[in-house]
């Protein structure tokens, strides 16, 4: 259950950006562990934030509460993270996980379903379309993550028999139908060869003009090119957060710089 | 497959081409004021270096932005780091430029001797110089940018003849000695841009042909494999 705490004054509401989500005060537990401590930041509506530091900081953590994703491993949290203002712990979770979906680092498409299916499954699920209207959005979906001309002449085929990099399109696709407000990418490319993860690249930039996009990653190039700002976390506190380009070119925290230059540890 | 950051790549090379025209420019009026006496264009080539300098930190902090942000590599890399010294080359052209146009204003204060000696020839090769290497640029071509480094050493002769002509000329007429050395300032500064101009084109090559032959590397190279 969350608490309604007070807002860090660094995050001022007389800000003239549009925010998207915000975290204030957060921590998160597993058990008696505390994964993350204190948490604040704000992301901007199409800003591409990019969530880096060594294994075990808390990055996929953060990434999970934002959906509401922890409580499936067991986790528990408190402070606030607000949707357009509205706490995520007053949506009903899967309405929550709709407007927020997710891809995971290895692509999985629904092993059962064809391409088509896999994407038109949250329409489904959710009663979001009519049959007629389902294949324009499965259309829609499909161009919008760079696939349809690799699979429009395919649709029928199990989502198995896709590449790594094109699976990986197809989850994308399976989270753009629904018409979420939010992507959440957990190392979405960690898993791919560098084409594949150059795609992957090129189609975050191209889906921030209608989406905002969190991505963790443990590549920091990757970040540095794909992202508006960075957060950078150690041991589950958010040590600096700021514009990408002035992580990569002149960090105020001296942890970040050495995380950054690779002197880290 | 094109990436987005190759439009910002695009865009660092057409800014570079703007602050190449803005300083051929400058060059022009500043030979310019020089022979037709024309005080105005000297004043109008101090005015313009502004813009040139203002070009060159625009330049400077987009290139930081891609080195930090994208980690260009191969010809991107080539491009980039060609890119930084076309910029900080065009910026130092900038400058003699205006070294010329101060001149220029002092010798049209004092008239200035009946003959500028081989400033006229110096002048016009040097301008030259400099158009190829911007062509060069613009176009890729490796040929056009080979042929600026042919004309080097003749600016360099040439300044030094300058020199001699300037001390013979004092020593028929020892009131000319402020207008000699104004001379021998503007012909020095026309072999600095001269060298500038085989710089760039040095840059052009490396860029395109992945070959370093500034400080004649690529004859070094040869000897030493003979």
């Amino acid at each position: 259950m969350t608490e309604t705490v007070q807002r860090p004054s660094h995050l001022s509401t007389s800000s003239v950006m549009d925010i998207k989500l915000e975290a204030i005060n957060v921590n998160a537990f597993f058990g008696k562990t505390q994964a993350l401590r204190d948490v604040s930041l704000t992301i901007e509506k199409n800003h591409v934030v990019a969530i880096i530091g060594p294994s075990g900081c808390g990055k996929s953590t953060f990434l999970r509460c934002i959906n509401r994703m922890h409580e499936v491993a067991g986790g528990t949290m408190n402070g606030s993270i607000l949707l357009d203002g509205e706490d995520i712990y007053e949506n009903d979770p899967v309405n929550l996980r709709r407007r927020v979906g997710m891809v995971f680092q290895k692509p999985n498409p629904f092993p059962t379903m064809s391409i088509f299916d896999n994407v038109a499954a949250g329409l489904r699920l959710n009663g979001m379309a009519s049959k007629n209207h389902i294949a324009d959005r499965v259309e829609r979906s499909l161009r919008q993550a760079a696939l349809w001309n690799e699979v429009k002449d395919s649709l029928s085929k199990s989502g198995m028999s896709l590449s790594g990099g094109q699976q990986q399109r197809l989850c994308i696709a399976r989270a753009l139908a629904v018409n979420p407000d939010v992507l959440l990418m957990d190392e979405p490319a960690s898993a791919l060869d560098p084409i594949s993860t150059a795609k992957i690249e090129e189609l975050i930039y191209e889906l921030k003009k209608n989406y905002t996009i969190v991505i963790v990653t443990h590549n920091m190039q990757q970040a540095a090119r794909v992202s508006d700002r960075t957060a950078f976390f150690y041991l589950g506190e958010l040590i600096e957060y700021d514009i990408t380009k002035k992580i990569f070119t002149m960090p105020s925290i001296k942890q970040t710089e050495e995380y950054v230059t690779g002197r880290f540890g | 497959m094109e990436r987005h950051f190759q439009h910002e790549l695009e865009s660092v090379k057409t800014t570079l081409i703007k602050m190449g025209s803005v300083v051929e420019e400058n060059m022009s009026f500043a030979i310019q004021s020089l022979f037709e006496q024309k005080s105005e264009l000297a004043q109008q080539v101090t005015e313009s270096d502004i813009r040139v300098n203002s070009l060159e930190i625009e330049i400077d902090n987009a290139i930081v932005d891609l080195l930090a942000l994208q980690q260009p590599v191969a010809s991107d890399l080539r491009f980039i780091i060609a890119a930084q010294k076309i910029n900080n080359d065009l910026e130092r052209i900038g400058d003699h430029a205006v070294n010329i146009a101060e001149s220029s204003l002092t010798l049209n204060k004092e008239g200035k001797l009946g003959t500028l000696l081989e400033i006229p020839t110096m002048a016009q090769t040097t301008r030259l110089m400099l158009r190829h290497a911007l062509d060069s640029f613009i176009l890729l071509d490796p040929k056009l940018a080979r042929s600026v480094l042919e004309s080097d050493d003749q600016i360099d002769e040439l300044n030094r003849l300058m020199t001699n002509e300037v001390i013979e000329l004092i020593r028929t007429d020892k009131r000319s000695i402020e207008s000699g050395l104004e001379l021998i300032r503007i012909s020095r500064n026309l072999e600095r841009v001269a060298d500038m101009a085989t710089n760039i084109a040095e840059e052009v090559i490396f860029h395109t042909q992945a070959k370093v032959v500034k400080h004649h590397a690529e004859n070094q190279k040869q000897q030493n494999t003979l």
